[in-house]
């Protein structure tokens, strides 16, 4: 995954000048403009016309605008302010039964129009080892239609004043609550993305995102030990008021840890985790073995993402990133055999949809509306995410619309929609589950994560762990990671909480491709409890 | 789009500082024309170009910096992204530890660029894919990989006077090859400089045979065993325990490399004795540019010397806070080992695992280093000197500093970049004692 690139980057000093991956640094009132619709529909015209024109049986062009907002602090100190921008138009063509792609920053007609002759170019070129042409589901001509993310309040129309006093205000309430350092951010996005093909849809869509992560790190100095706790928020397609703290939008556990859904209070989350950082240092260690987990919605999300949303991939599931991110174990047959993938409890919901999630658009980047649809329905598997030219093979005619590429200049193709754990139907809270766990571990929070190219074999962390001993919570406990294999774990799942507990996770950073791409997907549930998982203590001593 | 070459950057950087009203700029130009070719099913999916030059500036007043960039080169456009810097700058708050910028330094010329790669086309490229999955078909086999080249420079300059300006040239081949009916799998990788130094054809044969050899694997108990790890599954674990190779985090408290009580762990045996690795700008078989990011001016010097830390990063800031002398960033890892190649390790083993590839490592515990991750392409049982049969693959639960203290012999050290590895690296494949891996994993 690119998060390591990422937080590598995040550490920039005069690195930071090139800004790999996102783009040229702007002005912050950059960030507030647009382009105007009726240029960009003379400019994708020009592309569809020269695609048309030189042989292309099919065209779509997308003008990106890709606007990035950074804001770093430690301690007492801001570390860096970066705006960035990146623009440019990305054409994509099937011409002789293949597909082909070119893209410029250029947005002058004649280089746009330059770039789809090019595009058609290399399509026929690569045509000539093609063994099947490509076959596009159809897609309903849109007209010209709009979408955007229902924000509140736009984060980049926010002075960056306010956002650094917001951070410092953090990291002082983390210091004096007994924190030893820091590490705090906002990281803003806003894609202005313009769609148009040769099936007659002109798409405008302004999606946004917010990030709000923190670690807070706590040292022992005489036993040498440090512990840190990230940050309980989640990345959400939402606005400035995602950071409002307003009351509705927590949940509190059993144990009065405080949980964040809509709604995020940067300050309360960073004391919380100066105390709980330092808890740590003193917690007893796990003893290994069979648990119980019960498992909040800011932990579920990675292991949702890691166990069901990349082995559901249809590109994965067909061999087209076996050089990379791997294969699926959950091949073709097991649709047709209506494998058992969870215990009837598990239904398991694909979705660009929900809102404040980071998937949610109106149409994918080939221009296909967007929808929900399961993946797994009472337990069997029923269905894969696939796009335009992958549903065929699952005998349907339309697109899943999950197409989605990270740049103008990147190839569209599938990647991973919101991903869900449905509610239970039942009435449930999380202190009613917990009552009849006699031996068990509640993990609040993501962290280490490991799983094989198959997604059979995974390791899971977490923030913040409690043993439950006979239906009680009994306190925290530490160097706790559980192993699963993907089948056993979801057939384990026992219990479900209804929907007033269900709440988003989430990650900016999902890695897929060569080149590699980059994409934010969201993951929804209520706490869950899975009987009998295997786990292990992750202490060692270096002597 | 074409490259720049040293006189055309000298005159655009010089240009650009000139324009500039604050106390201190620096400009940064760099560009590149970078190829890939993907396959997968044994068919090519997608290939392309991406030809691009950008220009990076930084302004100070004071301690209150701005940067933006461009990648367009007109007269207005260079005024654009100073007077874009400078606003930035004037709006942003002070940062204490903003460090001055360098005065004119002297950089050696390292070996960064060879003109056989600069010279790949995409017919070239084409080859590559087509002598990949041509022997594979032969076989019933499924390959499926990538080639990515590029060719580029990187050109700096500054207020103060200090000037850059070097060509490089990289090559990264992977591939996966798989049995059709997926019980087998093999990979290989290689990186290197020089496309002269690298042959397709020779190299599919690895994959292939890893691939039929890899099939009906037999589960074998987790548990601690002897393992020969390949350089390129030995180099991810040592990329990760090299992240926390920093002055600051370990001065303060919250690394490995924290002494109880205060202090870092600089001149401290924490590994075994025959465990050294250096960074050297000029070595032949992985060289860097000759600065780090600061354009401080990179030396050969030990990090890891018989076992004992022999170097941490410290920044420019860390450095005058702790009175410390100012060393470059290195830009390679080089460690020592033997002359053995991993056939002659295998040799010399009398039960033992040997291991391709790792995947998927992720840290567990920043404390003690311990990282888990899983094995891939390739795990086979070594009995009595030969590789008796493949296995099935394992999830692994070990510390690289605990890795590093178990060791049993050390090969001959291979090019290890790109996929594997963040750094440029030179890694032997090596023979450790008590590997921890704690539980299967069914993936082929």
């Amino acid at each position: 995954m690119d998060r390591r690139d990422f937080m590598q980057f995040t550490g920039i000093g005069l690195a930071g000048l090139m800004l790999p991956g996102f783009g040229r640094a702007v002005a912050a009132e950059t960030l507030l403009s647009t382009m105007d619709v009726g240029l960009k529909k003379a400019i994708a015209d020009a592309a569809l016309g020269a695609a048309t024109s030189a042989g292309a049986s099919y065209c779509d062009v997308r003008i990106g605008r890709y606007l990035n907002q950074f804001v770093i602090t430690r301690e007492d100190k801001v570390q860096n302010v970066v705006n960035t921008e990146s623009l440019g138009v990305g054409i994509r063509v099937i011409a002789n039964g293949t597909w082909g792609f070119a893209a410029t920053s250029d947005l002058s007609t004649a280089s746009v129009a330059a770039a789809a002759r090019q595009a058609v170019a290399i399509a026929k070129a690569n045509s000539k080892t093609q063994t099947a042409p490509v076959q596009l589901a159809k897609a309903p001509a849109m007209g010209e239609v709009s979408w955007k993310t229902p924000i509140v309040k736009n984060a980049m129309a926010v002075p960056i004043k306010e956002k650094a006093e917001l951070l410092l205000a953090v990291n002082a309430a983390a210091l004096k609550a007994g924190a030893d350092y820091v590490n705090s951010m906002l990281f803003l996005v806003n894609e202005q993305k313009y769609f148009a093909s040769t099936d007659g849809s002109y798409i405008d869509q302004d999606v946004h995102r917010i990030w709000a992560p923190m670690t807070v790190t706590a040292i022992d100095k005489t036993s040498g030990k440090f512990r840190s706790r990230d940050g309980l928020s989640s990345p959400m397609g939402m606005g400035y008021e995602y950071l409002d703290g307003s009351a509705a939008g927590k949940v509190m556990t059993p144990n009065g840890v405080v949980n964040y859904s809509s709604s995020y209070d940067m300050v309360e989350d960073a004391i919380a985790s100066a105390k709980q950082a330092r808890e740590k240092l003193t917690a007893p260690s796990v003893k290994p073995g069979k648990y119980d987990l019960v498992l909040d919605p800011s932990h579920l999300w990675l292991t949702i993402h890691e166990s069901v949303g990349h082995p559901l991939e249809l590109d994965r599931v067909l061999g087209y990133e076996a050089n990379y991110a791997g294969t699926s174990f959950a091949t073709m047959d097991k649709l047709k055999s209506h494998f058992k993938y969870g215990s009837d409890k598990v239904t398991i919901f694909a979705d660009k949809l929900q809102p404040g999630s980071l998937g949610a658009v109106g149409y994918d980047d080939e221009g296909v509306k967007t929808k929900r649809w399961d993946l797994i329905k009472d337990g069997t598997l029923v269905n894969y995410q696939a796009i335009r030219d992958q549903v065929h093979l699952l005998g349907e005619s339309e697109s899943h619309g999950c197409c989605y590429a990270d740049s103008w200049s990147s190839v569209q193709f599938q990647r991973m929609p919101n991903v869900s754990l449905a509610a239970g139907a039942a009435k449930l809270s999380v202190a009613d589950m917990i009552k009849d766990v006699e031996k068990g571990i509640y993990i609040i929070g993501d962290g280490s994560f490991s799983i094989d190219q198959q997604r059979y074999n995974a390791q899971f962390g977490g923030q913040l762990f409690y043993e439950i001993k006979d239906g009680k919570i009994a306190g925290m406990i530490e160097d706790v990671a559980y192993q699963m294999r993907t089948p056993e774990f979801w057939n384990a799942c026992s219990a479900i909480c209804d929907a007033s507990d269900y709440r988003l996770g989430g990650s900016f950073f999902d890695g897929k491709g060569q080149p590699g791409q980059v994409s934010a997907v969201s993951h929804g549930s209520s706490t869950a409890r899975f009987n009998g998982i295997n786990v292990i203590n992750t202490a060692r001593s270096l002597g | 789009m074409k490259l720049f070459t040293e006189a055309e950057a000298r005159a655009l950087l010089e240009k650009v500082i000139k324009l500039s009203v604050a106390d201190e700029c620096s400009a940064t130009l760099t560009g590149s024309i970078d190829g890939n070719i993907r396959f997968a099913l044994n068919n090519v999916s997608t290939s392309g170009i991406v030809n691009n030059n950008s220009l990076a500036v930084q302004v100070a007043f004071g301690k209150r910096t701005g940067v933006a960039t461009i990648n367009e080169f007109d007269d207005g456009a260079l005024e654009r992204v100073v007077r874009r810097a400078e606003d930035l700058a004037r709006l942003a708050p002070e940062n204490e530890e903003y460090m001055p910028m360098l005065g004119k330094q002297t950089y050696p010329a390292t070996p960064t660029y060879a003109q056989a790669t600069a010279d790949i086309t995409p017919e070239y490229r084409a080859q590559v894919a087509a002598d990949s999955i041509a022997p594979c078909k032969a076989e019933k086999l499924v390959a499926a990989g990538f080639l990515s080249d590029g060719a580029g420079y990187y050109a700096f300059a500054n207020s103060k006077g200090n000037f850059g300006f070097q060509r490089e040239t990289n090559t990264n081949y992977t591939c996966t090859v798989r049995t059709e009916d997926g019980r087998g799998s093999g990979w290989v990788s290689r990186d290197v400089q020089d496309v002269s130094d690298f042959n397709a054809q020779d190299e599919i044969k690895i994959a292939i045979q890893k691939a039929k050899g890899s099939a009906d694997a037999k589960a074998l108990e987790p548990g601690k065993y002897t393992v020969i790890l390949e350089p390129a599954a030995a180099a991810g674990l040592i990329s990760f325990m090299l992240f926390g190779f920093d002055a600051r985090q370990a001065d303060e408290g919250r690394s490995f490399l924290s002494k109880k009580g205060g202090g870092n762990k600089i001149g401290e045996q924490v590994f075994d004795p025959r465990v050294t690795m250096y960074a050297d700008p000029a070595d032949p078989n992985a060289p860097v540019f000759p600065w780090d990011d600061d354009g401080l001016v990179r030396t050969r010097h030990p990090i890891i010397d018989k076992g004992k830390v022999a170097f941490l990063n410290y920044s420019r800031y860390w450095s005058k806070k702790q009175g410390k002398p100012e060393i470059a960033q290195p830009g390679n890892i080089l460690m020592s080992g033997g002359t053995k190649s991993t056939a002659e390790l295998v040799k010399g083993t009398q039960k033992g695992i040997l291991v391709t590839r790792t995947w998927y490592i992720r840290m567990v515990d920043p404390q003690t280093v311990l990282l888990t991750g899983l094995t891939r392409d390739g795990t086979f049982y070594i009995e009595n000197g030969e590789i008796k049969h493949p296995i099935k693959n394992f999830r692994f639960n070990e510390s690289p500093v605990i890795m590093l203290n178990n060791v049993d012999e050390l090969g001959k050290p291979v090019r290890i970049a790109g996929d594997e590895s963040p750094f440029a690296m030179m890694i032997p494949p090596m023979k450790l004692r008590d590997f921890t891996f704690t539980s299967l994993s069914d993936a082929v």
